[in-house]
């Protein structure tokens, strides 16, 4: 944008937009800051005070119960256990999905065969194959394979969800990848696999990214899988469990432990977000323009 | 280094034949300039010997061996891209290096390797550099780094000057052929640019719809084309292809010439084994504009002389030289004058056609009879 002499008339512009912006962020805010204030008050205050009020005397207590002592169902040994099951669970999905996500890229746009274009329709396909259509096949299958409701079977259901948009993913980054750079390899004398390692991921940080977040965000967040594949086992991701923490039927509802353990069940994902953001618009933006 | 052999080569896609069964047979040492418009399959040729592209039909030896199935890495080439291709994530150095890494040269022998090239492309301070870092013309010379620091047996290049701006070209290019002289090496070289073609060349190879039109040293291909193709590809600005009429005049063979303003002019042809009883045909006389010429410019080659006055329709100084246009069975011929000689534009002007160097097209299938 030119910067240049403005006229009232856009000065004033400038401020309705920023208070409209203001606004639409005040409103997406607004739960959270419930959330995290209610999560700070004991049970008595929130029973006493407003939605909105600031805690009177802040305390951690309704964060440390949710992490290590709250009732999960039967077991009160707070989401400590579950929230590691999730990082078994996301960690090695996203990785694995994430890698032969690239795979596929690389060999759908490098390493052209006949029917390529066939089989990447199939698998751009998957990606609109809606979650609640393979839990039954899915479930069976995990059965036969002697995985259901452990941590590999999650693994493998995310991996096999996550495939289709991680390939969608890489082959749009690699399409833009010079062909010339792949060609110089193989006269180099570089193989298949280390053109791969060498020259194509070390130039792919963009779209690693992209497909991090975002696989990391969809895996993390899953609640169907998770209870329909591992919803009463010592697998359970965080998601479920905290579920089962706020449906919990007996005793009293503690509000305050309920959101602290959502903000717990929730942070990885901002916290990926936050770190890797940055490059998140960068990737999604790349190849669209030249340079 | 070594010789090149390409022998009756074809790339079919599906039914579409995009190369015509191409000969080439090129020695140690020669500098082999694949030249032709767009689309003329240079590329796919060059693509198919670095074994980037596969042989329908035919067969390509490097040194008398057949390397139809061999990979590209197993040929003992190196090539140079248009765009580089220098991997963004390596350094200078590395980029170098990759080569002689992937085929497990130590490290200390890669290095010594790469300070040679480096210095021999006066490019040492740039090592530690990423290609992001680099200007076009840096870029160019990276690219050649890698390509010379395996000293292959021949090395292509695929039109390696057109992406860099019009004065580092013509360095670049001097470069080029220095560094020839000096290795020594074997080179195929695609280009589109018939300049090019002709400065760096020891033979020209003229492509054109997937048809070897005509594979000649560069004067060759300047003085005797094949055909009126290459008489109008090469050569700046290009050969006039008048037609005529061949009329016996003197006891020799002479070209007829319609003209709208001066009526026919009759230009003597060198007599010529082609021209023999040939009263009568319909020929294209080709003439370069260097070989009409104002009188004091004229420098004659011993050949046949017609000194005559043509009116000048257009007139442009071009700095060494004066181009004339003037009008000659049809079409706009250009002469090539001093750039002080006395023409104007719609006035008459005394011209010499020096006609040694004449060459002379069949009207109908365009390949040369004289």
């Amino acid at each position: 944008m030119v910067p240049g002499p403005r006229s009232g008339l856009s000065v004033a512009l400038r401020w309705l937009l920023f208070a409209i912006l203001g606004l639409f962020a005040l409103v997406y805010l607004f739960p959270l800051f419930v959330m995290i204030v209610t999560s700070l008050k004991t049970l008595d205050e929130v029973r006493a005070g407003n939605l909105l009020s600031l805690p009177p005397n802040p305390t951690l207590e309704p964060w440390i119960s949710a992490w290590s002592t709250t009732c999960v169902g039967l077991t009160c040994e707070g989401l400590k256990g579950y929230f590691l099951n999730s990082i078994l669970m996301t960690v090695p999905a996203v990785a694995i999905s994430a890698v032969l996500g690239a795979l596929n890229g690389y060999v759908l746009t490098k390493w052209r065969f006949k029917g390529d274009g066939i089989v990447f329709a199939l698998i751009l396909f998957g990606c609109f194959i809606p979650f609640q259509i393979v839990l039954l096949p899915m479930a069976r299958t995990l059965g036969l394979l002697g995985l259901a409701s452990s941590t590999p079977g999650l693994i493998f259901v995310h991996v096999v969800y996550g495939l289709c948009f991680t390939t969608l993913f890489f082959r749009n980054y690699y399409a833009a990848f010079p062909n010339d750079l792949v060609k110089s390899a193989m006269i180099d004398g570089a193989g298949f696999f280390r053109i791969f390692w060498r020259i194509l991921l070390p130039n792919s940080i963009p779209i690693i990214v992209v497909t991090v977040i975002w696989q990391f965000t969809n895996i993390w967040n899953d609640f169907l899988f998770g209870v329909s594949f591992a919803g009463g086992g010592s697998a359970m991701p965080v998601t479920v469990a905290l579920n089962n923490i706020v449906n919990s039927s007996t005793g009293v509802k503690e509000y305050n432990v309920h959101m602290a353990a959502a903000i717990i069940a929730a942070l990885p994902t901002l916290v990926v977000y936050v770190l890797a953001g940055r490059y998140f618009v960068r990737g999604l933006m790349a190849g669209a323009v030249k340079g | 280094m070594a010789s090149l052999t390409i022998q009756n080569v074809i790339k079919r896609y599906g039914a579409i034949e995009i190369l015509k069964g191409i000969d080439i047979d090129i020695d140690d040492g020669e500098f082999l300039v694949l030249v032709g418009p767009s689309g003329c399959g240079k590329s796919t040729l060059l693509n198919m010997i670095a074994g980037l592209d596969t042989v329908s039909d035919g067969t390509i030896a490097i040194d008398g061996r057949r390397v139809n199935e061999l990979h590209p890495k197993d040929r003992d080439i190196a090539m140079v891209f248009q765009s580089y291709a220098l991997y963004p994530n390596m350094s200078v150095e590395q980029n170098i290096g990759f080569g002689l890494e992937m085929r497990g040269v130590p490290k200390e022998d890669r290095a010594k390797a790469i300070a040679d090239v480096a210095r021999l492309l006066q490019m040492e301070h740039l090592l530690k550099r990423k290609p992001s870092q680099l200007s076009g013309g840096q870029r160019q010379r990276v690219a050649m780094g890698r390509a010379l620091v395996r000293d292959p047996k021949v090395f292509l290049f695929d039109e390696p000057l057109s992406n860099l701006d019009a004065k580092l070209r013509v360095e670049m290019r001097t470069e080029i052929k220095k560094l020839h002289q000096r290795l020594k090496s074997t080179i195929v070289y695609v280009t589109h640019d018939q300049i090019e073609a002709m400065t760096l060349a020891t033979r020209i190879a003229v492509m054109r719809a997937g048809e070897l039109q005509q594979l000649g040293t560069p004067r060759e291909i300047y003085d005797r084309p094949a055909n009126t193709f290459v008489a109008g590809f090469m050569g700046s600005p290009p050969m006039n292809l008048i037609k005529a009429k061949v009329v016996d005049h003197n006891g020799g063979p002479h070209a007829a010439i319609d003209r709208l303003q001066d009526g026919e002019i009759v230009l003597p042809l060198p007599a010529n084994d082609g021209l023999r009883g040939a009263a009568g045909r319909e020929i294209i006389l080709g003439l370069r504009p260097e070989n009409i010429t104002d009188p004091q410019g004229a420098v004659s080659g011993g050949g046949p002389v017609l000194e005559t006055d043509c009116l000048i329709e257009v007139t442009e100084p071009t700095g060494p030289d004066l181009i004339a246009v003037v009008e000659m069975g049809g079409k706009e011929v250009l002469a090539r004058l001093r750039p002080d000689a006395e023409a104007r534009a719609g006035q008459r002007s005394r011209l010499v056609f020096d006609m040694g160097k004449a060459v002379v097209f069949d009207a109908g299938t365009e390949a040369r009879i004289a």
